[in-house]
Formats: C-alpha cells, sequence, structure tokens
C-alpha cells in the first residue's frame, strides 16, 4: 500500500500545484506521453513476472492481455509521438510510479503459489484504479493536443477495463 | 356477389400459397455485424434469428472476447473477424471478458 501512497501523494501534489496559482505546472504533452507510457511499461513488466511465476489459468490469461494490451497502446503512442514529433520528457510523476513499482516488484519476486497471485492481483487492481485516476483528473484534462487526448482517453477506456477484469479475477481467487 | 366468394377465397389461397413459397426465401440466413472499436461494440444490441451468423469484426488492436456468463465464448484477436452461428437460447447479454466494460446484448427476432 505504501507504493500507492507515493503514487497519490505525487499525484496531488502535481494535481495540487496544476489546480492552484501556477496552472503553467501541469503536466505538459510530452510529460504526459512519458507518465502514460512508464505506467503501461511498468504493468508489462509485472505481467512478465506474473507469467515467469503463476500456474493458475486466471491469472495468466489476465497477464497475458496486460502484455498484448499495454504493447499495442504503448506503439501507438510511441507512433503518435514520433508523428508529432514530441520527444516524451522524464518527470517526477514518472519517477516516483518507476520507483514504487521497483519496489512492489522486489516484493512480488518473494511470493510463491496462490500468495503471489494474490498478491500480484490486488496489485494490479489498485495500480489500474490509480492510473484510471490520474488519467481522468490530471492527465486527460491537461493534455494539449487533440491526438494525444484522444488516445488517452482510449487509454482510460482500456484501464477501466482491466481493472474490472483484475477484479474479476481477484474474486475468482477467493 | 355470392358467385364470387369462390373466385375471392381461390384468391385468398393463391395469396397464402405465395406467402409461403416466399417465406422460405425471407428466412435465408443472413450476416449480421457487430464491429469492435475503441473499446466498444457497435452496434451494441443486435437482433437476429435461430441460423443467423453474427459476425464481430475487431478494428482494435487489442484481442477481446465476445463472452456469456456461464455461457459459450468467442474469441476476437486483434484486426480478425470471429463468427457465431445463432442459436435458440442466444437472446443474452454477452461482454468482453478481457475489457468487462464492454458489453452487448443480442435479442432474437421470432
Amino acid at each position: 500500500m505504501k507504493m500507492y501512497k507515493v503514487i497519490a501523494a505525487s499525484a496531488v501534489l502535481v494535481l495540487g500545484a496544476a489546480t492552484g496559482a501556477f496552472a503553467q505546472d501541469k503536466p505538459t504533452d510530452p510529460q504526459i506521453a512519458h507518465i502514460a507510457y512508464t505506467a503501461g511499461a511498468i504493468d508489462i513488466a509485472a505481467a512478465k513476472l506474473a507469467l515467469s511465476k503463476s500456474t493458475n489459468k486466471a491469472v495468466t490469461d489476465f497477464a497475458r492481455s496486460m502484455v498484448g494490451d499495454h504493447q499495442a497502446v504503448n506503439d501507438q503512442a510511441l507512433a503518435l509521438v514520433h508523428k508529432l514529433g514530441v520527444t516524451p520528457e522524464d518527470n517526477p510523476t514518472s519517477q516516483a510510479l518507476t520507483k514504487a513499482a521497483e519496489a512492489k516488484r522486489a516484493e512480488l519476486a518473494t511470493l510463491k503459489g496462490a500468495a503471489f497471485d494474490k498478491a500480484y492481483v490486488d496489485n494490479e487492481v489498485a495500480f489500474h484504479k490509480q492510473v484510471d485516476q490520474a488519467l481522468e483528473t490530471l492527465l486527460i484534462p491537461s493534455a494539449q493536443n487533440p491526438e494525444l487526448k484522444g488516445l488517452l482517453e482510449t487509454g482510460l477506456k482500456l484501464f477501466q477495463g482491466h481493472e474490472q477484469h483484475a477484479e474479476h479475477v481477484a474474486a475468482a481467487l477467493k | 356477389m355470392t358467385a364470387l366468394a369462390p373466385d375471392r377465397r381461390q384468391f385468398l389461397l393463391a395469396g397464402v400459397g405465395v406467402l409461403l413459397a416466399a417465406s422460405p426465401a425471407k428466412a435465408r440466413d443472413s450476416i449480421v455485424r457487430v464491429t469492435i472499436e475503441n473499446l466498444a461494440f457497435t452496434p451494441a444490441e443486435i437482433e437476429v434469428k435461430v441460423g443467423d451468423t453474427i459476425e464481430w469484426v475487431n478494428k482494435d488492436p487489442f484481442a477481446h472476447t465476445a463472452t456469456v456468463k456461464g455461457g459459450w465464448e468467442v474469441m476476437i484477436p486483434p484486426g480478425a473477424t470471429a463468427t457465431r452461428k445463432v442459436q435458440a437460447s442466444d437472446g443474452v447479454e454477452y461482454y468482453c471478458r478481457f475489457h468487462p466494460n464492454m458489453t452487448g446484448r443480442i435479442v432474437i427476432r421470432r
């Protein structure tokens, strides 16, 4: 849960700055592209860990879907930034996401069997919830380029679908 | 006037015959297409007859399914088309197992 507090704190900081006097502190399009790509890459890495550790079909099906979907959406994102001539820019939110994911990955790596499955799927529910919230309240409203905004909106529907899928898998594990 | 009655009856019978002859053609199985784009089934609700074929065309780069809870499932890979022949029990609501926020409905026309 600690990692989510870090992400939440970071999102709050960015959001706080955006809604305060310094409206120009809203994330820029190159930063938004970096945050979205980072979130996808984090989920792919977690799914690959799950595929190497889990033997539960519902869990591996979910993980395979995460690898395929996030790879596809990140490929779209890369194609878009290339087309727009935008270079994704690293930023404190991306860094906080990566740092939290590394800690979670180390924790998951020590688990096995049903304990791993539960921890992985619970984390997927929480992670997607967190990203959905950031997309809805911060990233989509801040995006300037309409094509980037459109891709983020598709990303939100995708992530909301993943959140529900993760919830179904979590319920089945109980 | 009464003399006309048999004629009229014949005419009506002939009419029924035409309808009967026409009905097999009218009931010919057709293909009903559902497009999947941007994580949505369009149209979300389709009306089909038993024997029709539902064709899901997946324009997304993501794998989807048409899944009936406790029932059948059709896998629809990215960029691919998948089909199902409509059965009598197919008046159902379905969803994508990978993205349960995607839902659709099949109504059977009698």
